[in-house]
């Protein structure tokens, strides 16, 4: 893996002796289970080392050694050929390793310069305030140092994350899913930073799932499976899908969707303005989400998207009842009860002490949403209870496991399964995929496309780019507490969508307009699909990653274009005997249904964000 | 009017003490519900040893000492231990009721020369203002004086910066390298101190002779007044006269016509307590509350 290092950054270091940084046999065992297993890995000066894997794949754990905070049970790190101990955070910083965490690890209530402060104890604070400005000019990172950060936004405190680092001048740099709360244009930023670092010299482990940020910026790649390392490879040569392959081990459930009906507004928001407890303010706020449909709310981090699913819910009761209305009744005086019974389920984005209580069984957490539904018994609840870990895949050990003990990606799939099983006509949900595995995201995601496909309304309020772009027919991006107008995603780039991420209009059409534009659209979008060029826009299907001979399928798909209007559902029990949409590909019967939402991405995109599908951002381990 | 205020100045010391005490350890992010134990042990120490060694000096020590015994015991416990930090609290007053009661058996009634005061210079002696500041023994003065080391140790130093960082985020502490239990044994530590001190003003100049719980809850209205102070040092000199003044007010009752039942007033500090806590949590803006006050700590390791 060290073999093809340097290059990209210019500074090509001395590769004829040790690595800067080796890891040899590291393993790691928490109880019975290996989080890393005989991990060996090398970065030298001025490179910078991919380390690839899904969520669990054992990515945290190691970084965490590298950093002191936990130690291997066997195997050795070597510090230009020397053996060392890490034995603390402190003594990683002695040693010259810098780390980048995936959540922030400053503190809320101190001043960015306080905060930097205690990174760097032998320090003036006058100095630190000199090099931060510095810091600042040299790799384009603007930080206010006297503000407090918990008001910081999510880029802002990352961008102190950073100068932290950079300011103990370590030769060794690990960035832990810099990515996960940046826009598209803020991530470019970071990545000429980190260019500009590795021209400087400096070695650094960039850890992420998402492939295209990999081949953009990464000069080798470590491949995580399992606590394993399973295989190393040159990013800039070898295809996404290959190394999703060998992060994965396998291909995951495709995401099915078939051409799908739209009928008739079903939630409205209107005018909603909500002022926030904590956090960002909703200032007028309208969508509206179809039968049918599924409706994504994208945005990064701390946008508002809090206190817009409190709204939907009614943990939050909205100023005026009729900002929310279901089928024209306005509901937003009423609490999350009252909604339910209205046909309205909802999965917020914690898992563990929002949407389920870690302490309770499953069956006593299904309770949880369902105490006052007249379709629940509470004699029955461990019967159903089962019945939703069967029919959504969650696996557990134990009958009926307390809701901490399970992973993310199964208490996920048990959250929105018990949201689901009760047939929902409008389902909200918040970061549905965030942090768990691949398999389960698309199981996930199936889960939430076969709503609309039965005529039910979806809300994904998601900060995962590559979701929006997968499952959502139309999409608004939340910025600052105020949304953007509502585009239909085929219309839609991830540059776009980063400007509306980033407060900046975008050229676009005006809501009537894509109102007119919007049944047309998705009855031909199959065919549009299809003869898409641009980058962005590449979909293939796993099916074709993995047989190269069907690389050219797009051909073999032929079809008309279809008549204008699409027919309208009006109850979910008319699904069934819908015929299929006259788009579905005669010629290809082994695939359930065009794949015209899948978002796999040949191998020479460069965009950051068409990640393959399969990949998922979230917290690992 | 005049003895009303200097009975204030006096009843505020040992809430001076004990709230600075308790503000340091929580400002680290630990709740030591302890106070008035280890109050009751710091009184008991420095009565008997005043009286043994005839040294008040000696008195003021053996009563920090004691303080930070009492919070050694919490140390071991809540944070060696990773016990529950109210329950120990709780465990402790207990203890240093009893233990104090238990030391203290054979010198009920015995009395103690008060400690000394300083006298105004005769000139100045006329004013009222000189009359009611300048006639303070130096339990009093330290008790100022130590506030506002305090407000600039926390506030201006790497050291205060580094406790103020754990009470806010232990594990982020942890990773930047802090010695997140070692900070807050000693911030435990250095508020039993405290407290023992303002113990041993009690039983040394305030009522100079030992009687069995003679702090009588003054522990309690210290920790109220570290909330009241909305965890801020330099409000504990503000809150600490206030409550002070609700306590003295039923001495003064007749001097002053006050008409206000005595239960009342002795009721008063932690009504104030409980609007300050309203008012906190209503305020849009972050208080100073340590977010990981009684959060246990286990270093994950």
């Amino acid at each position: 893996m060290g073999q093809n290092a340097g290059g990209k950054g210019g500074v090509t270091g001395s590769h004829g002796d040790a690595p800067l940084f080796e890891a040899r046999g590291i393993s790691k065992s928490f109880g019975d289970v290996a989080a890393n297993k005989n991990i060996s890995l090398k970065v030298h000066s001025g490179e910078i080392l991919a380390l690839l894997g899904e969520n669990g794949a054992g990515k945290s754990t190691f970084v965490k050694m590298t950093d002191g905070v936990l130690r291997p049970d066997s195997g050795a790190f070597f510090w230009n050929g020397k053996q060392i101990t890490i034995k603390s955070p402190a003594a990683a910083k002695r040693i010259g390793i810098g780390m980048i965490f995936q959540h922030f690890s400053s503190f809320e209530a101190l001043t960015v310069l306080e905060n930097l402060a205690l990174a760097l104890p032998q320090r003036s604070l006058r100095a630190i305030r000199r090099d931060v400005a510095e810091v600042s000019e040299r790799y384009g990172l603007s930080i206010n140092p006297k503000r407090r950060v918990e008001r910081l936004s999510a880029g802002e405190k990352q961008r102190v994350e950073i100068v932290r680092a950079l300011l103990q001048k370590p030769k060794l740099l690990i960035l832990d899913e810099p990515t996960s709360v940046l826009t598209p244009q803020e991530a470019d930023g970071l990545f000429a930073t980190l260019d500009s670092l590795a021209a400087d010299g400096m070695a650094m482990i960039y850890i992420s799932h998402r492939l295209n940020e990999i081949k953009e910026l990464c000069d080798s790649a470590t491949i995580l499976r399992h606590g394993e390392v399973v295989g190393s490879c040159d990013p800039r040569s070898t295809s996404v899908p290959e190394i999703a392959e060998m992060m994965i081990g396998k291909t995951a459930d495709p995401i099915d969707r078939a051409g799908a009906y739209v009928g008739g507004p079903r939630l409205v928001v209107d005018n909603l303005s909500v002022p926030a407890k904590e956090g960002v303010s909703l200032k007028k706020i309208s969508f509206s989400a179809r039968r049918g449909e599924i409706m994504g709310i994208a945005g990064i981090a701390g946008e508002g998207q809090d206190t817009l699913f409190a709204a939907l819910s009614g943990e939050r009761r909205t100023p005026k009842a009729k900002s929310i209305k279901i089928d024209d009744q306005p509901i937003g005086a009423m609490g999350p009860t009252s909604r339910r019974r209205k046909g309205i389920a909802f999965a917020p984005e914690q898992r563990l002490g929002h949407a389920a209580i870690a302490d309770f069984s499953l069956s006593d957490n299904l309770r949880l949403t369902r105490h006052a539904m007249r379709e629940f018994s509470n004699r029955k609840r461990r019967a159903q209870s089962l019945k939703i870990r069967e029919d959504y895949d969650v696996r557990s050990s134990a009958n009926d496991p307390k809701a901490g003990t399970l992973s993310g990606g199964n208490l996920q799939k048990f959250v929105i399964g018990r949201e689901l099983d009760r047939q929902p006509d409008v389902f909200i949900v918040a970061q549905p995929t965030w942090g768990v595995d691949a398999g389960a995201a698309s199981s996930i995601r199936n889960k939430l496309l076969s709503v609309a496909e039965r005529g039910g309304t979806v809300v994904v309020i998601s900060q995962d780019l590559d979701e929006i772009f997968q499952i959502a027919d139309r999409v608004a991006v939340l910025h600052r507490g105020e949304l953007s107008l509502t585009h239909l995603v085929d219309d839609m780039t991830p540059d776009k969508i980063g400007m509306l991420m980033s407060g900046e209009d975008i050229n676009s059409v005006s809501k009537d307009a894509i109102a007119q534009n919007f049944t047309r659209k998705r009855a031909t979008r199959i065919t549009e699909t299809q003869e898409e060029t641009s980058p962005a826009e590449t979909r293939i299907t796993d099916e074709q990653v993995k047989d190269p001979t069907q690389r050219e399928a797009p051909a073999s798909v032929v079809q008309t274009p279809q008549p204008a209007i699409s027919p309208v559902i009006t109850s979910s029990s008319m699904t069934s005997s819908i015929t299929p949409p006259p788009s579905k590909p005669a010629s290809q019967p082994s695939q359930k249904s065009t794949p015209a939402r899948r978002i796999f991405v040949s191998g020479n995109v460069s965009t950051p964000w068409t990640a393959p599908e399969i990949i998922q951002k979230g917290t690992v381990l | 009017m005049e003895p009303f205020l200097i009975a204030v100045i006096v009843a505020a010391t040992p809430f001076l003490y004990a709230a600075t005490g308790e503000l340091v350890a929580e400002r680290s992010g630990v709740l030591n519900l302890g106070v008035e134990g280890m109050m009751l042990l710091g009184a008991v120490a420095a009565f008997v040893t005043a009286l043994t060694t005839g040294s008040s000096g000696l008195g003021i020590l053996a009563g920090a000492a004691a303080g930070a015994a009492g919070a050694l015991l919490f140390v071991i416990v809540a944070l060696g231990f990773s016990a529950n930090q109210a329950a120990t609290g709780l465990a402790l007053t207990i203890f240093g009721a009893g233990a104090s009661g238990l030391i203290g058996q054979g010198y009920v009634g015995e009395a103690l020369k008060p400690l000394p005061k300083f006298q105004a210079p005769e000139q100045l002696a006329e004013f009222t203002g000189v009359r009611i500041l300048f006639n303070h023994d130096v339990l009093v003065y330290g008790a100022f004086a130590l506030i506002v080391v305090v407000w600039l140790y926390l506030n201006f130093t790497r050291s205060g910066l580094r406790l103020r960082a754990v009470g806010d985020d232990h594990h982020s502490a942890q990773a930047l390298g802090l010695g997140v239990l070692r900070i807050r044994s000693l911030a435990v530590l250095f508020g039993g101190a405290c407290a023992g001190i303002g113990g041993a003003y009690l039983s040394l100049a305030y009522t100079p002779l030992w009687a069995e719980d003679m702090t009588a809850g003054r522990g309690w209205i210290a920790l109220a007044l570290v909330v009241f102070a909305s965890w801020r040092p330099l409000r504990i000199v503000f809150g600490a006269l206030i409550f002070a003044a609700f306590d003295q007010a039923g001495n003064y009752r007749e001097t002053l016509n006050i008409e206000i039942p005595s239960q009342f007033l002795s009721m008063a500090p932690y009504l104030a307590t409980i609007i300050a806590l309203v008012l906190i949590s209503m305020a849009s803006r972050r208080s100073d509350t340590p977010a990981c006050l009684g959060r246990e700590f286990r270093p994950d390791r």
